[in-house]
C-alpha cells in the first residue's frame, strides 16, 4: 500500500526463501529451507506430517517469526515489511477459517470489510455464485459440509485478490467430491495470473495441480522440480502391459456423479 | 496507530455481537447464577442477616451486580478462546488490519454484554423491592465504576482466552472472581468476622467497590471510599491491560 512495487519486484519470483531456519525449543524444524515460486504459477510443497510445511507457510504469512535465513513475498520482507506482505496474501490454514455463527454471506462480507473494499455486498454475492454457494449464503456456515466449509475458506481468501495466497493441506478430510471441487477452484486461480503456494501430503493432489514439486524432508527441501524431472529422477518406466481396473474412486465418482451434477446445476 | 483501528474494530465488533444476538443464552447464564443468588439471601438467609440497613436487598445489590460482571467476563475468554482455535484468528492476524482491533473488539463486546446482564438484574431487584432515592449524578457514578470494574476484568479475562489449552481452563479462571464477594461486605458486615478474615475482607477490592456503590445508592457521602474504589478498577485495568498485550505479542509473533 505504502510502497508501491518497483520494477524490480515486479520481475522478481512471487516467493523467494532462502536459508530459512526455525526451531522450535530443541527441536530444528527447518534447517535451511530455499524455495523459488515463479509468478502465476502453482507450487506444491510435499511432506509428511510433521516435515514443516506448516512452519514454512506460517513464517510466509507473516504469522510466526524465523530464526534465520530471509523470505520474500511479493517482492516484500516477511520479517521488517510485515504489513505490505499482508496486504499482498492470503492465508487458507489446515483447519477452515470460518466463523460458524455467521452465515456464509457475511462471512464473505466480513472479510471484504476488513480488507476496506468497497461494495462488500457485491463482492460477496459474486464469490457465492463463483463457488455455488448462492442457496446457502444465507445459512449459518454451522450447517455446512466439510466440502461447503471448505469452499467458502477459499472464497474468503480470493477477496481483495491477492498476487498470491496459500493453501495449508487444503483438501485433508474432504471426500473425493469435495477435493476434485476444490481442485477445480485451485486451477481457476492460477489462470487468473495468482501465485499459488499449496502444501499436502497427498502425491495424486500434487501431481494434478503443480507447476512444480518440492519435497520438504527433515527440514530441507530435498527435490525440487516439475513433475517430469522428478520422474525422471528414478529408472525408466519398464513398459507393463495391466488390465486397466477402475480404481474405487473411479467407482465411488461414477456412481455418485449423477447427484453431484444435480447439486451444481 | 495504525489508520484503520476503528473502522476494523466496528466491523469485528459487529461479528461479536451477532454472535451474542444468536446465542443470547450467553446472556441468559450470565444473568441467571446473580438472580439465584439474590432469591436465597434475600428470602432465605437475608432473614439472619444483621446489615444495619432496612432492606436487605438494598445492602445485597452491589454484591450482586460484580458478582454478575466476574461471571459474565468468563464469556470474553471463551469467545477468545474459539477464535483461537478455529482457524479465523490466524485469518485476521494474516490480513491488513490493525491488530490490536481483534482484542478490542472482544473487549467491547464483553462491555455490551455485561451492560445487558447488569440492567436485567437491576429490573429484577427492583421487582424485589430494592428502592435508591439516587438522582442521575448517583446513578451515573454508579455506572461508570460498574464500566470501570467490567473493563478491568474483562483485560484479565483476555489472558486466559489467549493462553488457555481448553474450554474448560479458558472459562475456570472466574470462579475465584465470583467467589471474591462472598469475603467481602458484600453479602454480610466485615464487623462480624474473625479477625484474618475480616483484615483480609476489608482490604479487598470487592468491599472498597461495594462499599463505594452502596453509599451511592443510600445517597450518603461516599468520603476517601470512592477514590480507594476507583483506584483499585484502575490499578487491576492497567496491570491487566499491560499483560494481556504482552501476551498477545508473545502470542502472535
Amino acid at each position: 500500500m505504502s510502497n508501491s512495487p518497483t520494477s524490480a519486484q515486479v520481475e522478481q519470483p512471487a516467493i523467494r526463501v532462502h536459508g530459512l531456519e526455525k526451531s522450535f525449543k530443541q527441536v530444528k524444524v527447518l534447517r535451511g529451507v530455499d524455495i523459488d515460486v515463479a509468478r502465476g504459477s502453482i507450487f506444491a510443497l510435499l511432506g509428511s506430517n510433521g516435515a514443516g510445511k506448516t512452519t514454512v507457510v506460517r513464517i510466509l504469512a507473516t504469522l510466526l517469526r524465523a530464526d534465520g535465513g530471509t523470505a520474500r513475498v511479493a517482492g516484500f520482507d516477511v520479517a521488517t515489511q510485515a504489513a505490505d506482505v499482508r496486504n499482498s496474501i492470503s492465508l487458507t490454514g489446515q483447519f477452515a477459517a470460518v466463523d460458524e455463527i455467521l452465515t456464509g454471506r457475511e462471512n464473505l462480507v466480513l472479510v471484504a470489510r476488513l480488507r476496506h473494499l468497497r461494495e462488500p455486498g457485491a463482492i460477496a454475492d459474486d464469490l457465492l455464485g463463483r463457488f455455488s454457494l448462492t442457496e446457502a449464503g444465507t445459512r449459518r456456515v454451522g450447517t455446512y459440509s466439510g466440502g461447503m466449509r471448505r469452499r467458502l475458506d477459499i472464497a474468503m481468501s480470493l477477496i481483495g485478490n491477492p498476487p498470491v495466497i496459500f493453501l495449508d493441506e487444503p483438501t485433508t478430510g474432504l471426500d473425493p467430491e469435495a477435493r476434485i471441487e476444490v481442485w477445480q477452484a485451485v486451477k481457476e486461480l492460477a489462470r487468473g495470473g495468482t501465485t499459488v503456494l499449496l502444501t499436502t501430503q497427498y502425491l495424486d493432489e500434487a501431481e494434478q495441480l503443480a507447476d512444480r514439486i518440492a519435497i520438504l524432508h527433515e527440514g530441507r527441501i530435498i527435490v525440487n522440480g516439475t513433475l517430469d524431472e522428478l520422474k525422471q529422477l528414478l529408472p525408466p518406466a519398464e513398459i507393463e502391459y495391466v488390465e486397466k481396473q477402475p480404481t474405487l474412486e473411479d467407482v465411488f465418482l461414477t456412481l455418485v456423479g449423477a447427484k453431484t451434477e444435480k447439486e451444481q446445476r | 496507530m495504525n489508520k484503520h483501528f476503528v473502522g476494523d474494530t466496528t466491523v469485528l465488533l459487529g461479528r461479536s455481537l451477532r454472535h451474542i444476538a444468536r446465542s443470547p443464552d450467553t446472556i441468559i447464564t450470565t444473568a441467571v447464577m446473580p438472580i439465584a443468588f439474590m432469591l436465597l439471601f434475600v428470602y432465605v438467609f437475608g432473614g439472619a442477616i444483621e446489615t444495619g440497613s432496612d432492606s436487605y436487598v438494598n445492602y445485597l445489590l452491589p454484591g450482586i451486580l460484580l458478582i454478575t460482571i466476574a461471571s459474565g467476563i468468563s464469556y470474553t475468554a471463551f469467545r477468545l478462546f474459539l477464535d483461537m482455535q478455529g482457524g479465523i484468528f490466524e485469518r485476521f492476524q494474516s490480513m491488513p488490519i490493525a491488530r490490536s482491533s481483534v482484542l478490542w473488539a472482544h473487549v467491547l463486546t464483553s462491555l455490551v454484554a455485561n451492560v445487558i446482564s447488569l440492567v436485567v438484574i437491576v429490573l429484577v431487584a427492583l421487582l424485589m423491592g430494592f428502592r435508591t432515592g439516587a438522582g442521575v449524578l448517583g446513578w451515573l457514578a454508579v455506572a461508570g465504576i460498574l464500566l470501570l470494574f467490567t473493563l478491568a476484568l474483562t483485560w484479565i479475562a483476555v489472558i486466559p482466552g489467549l493462553t488457555a489449552q481448553s474450554v474448560d481452563g479458558a472459562s475456570a479462571f472466574s470462579y475465584p472472581l465470583v467467589f471474591l464477594p462472598f469475603v467481602s461486605s458484600a453479602f454480610v458486615p466485615t464487623a462480624s468476622m474473625p479477625g484474618p478474615v475480616r483484615a483480609f475482607a476489608e482490604h479487598q477490592p470487592v468491599t472498597a467497590i461495594v462499599n463505594a456503590i452502596r453509599d451511592l445508592f443510600a445517597q450518603e457521602p461516599v468520603g476517601s471510599g470512592i477514590w480507594t474504589a476507583l483506584a483499585w478498577c484502575v490499578g487491576i485495568l492497567v496491570v491487566a491491560y499491560l499483560f494481556a498485550n504482552l501476551t498477545y505479542r508473545r502470542k502472535i509473533s
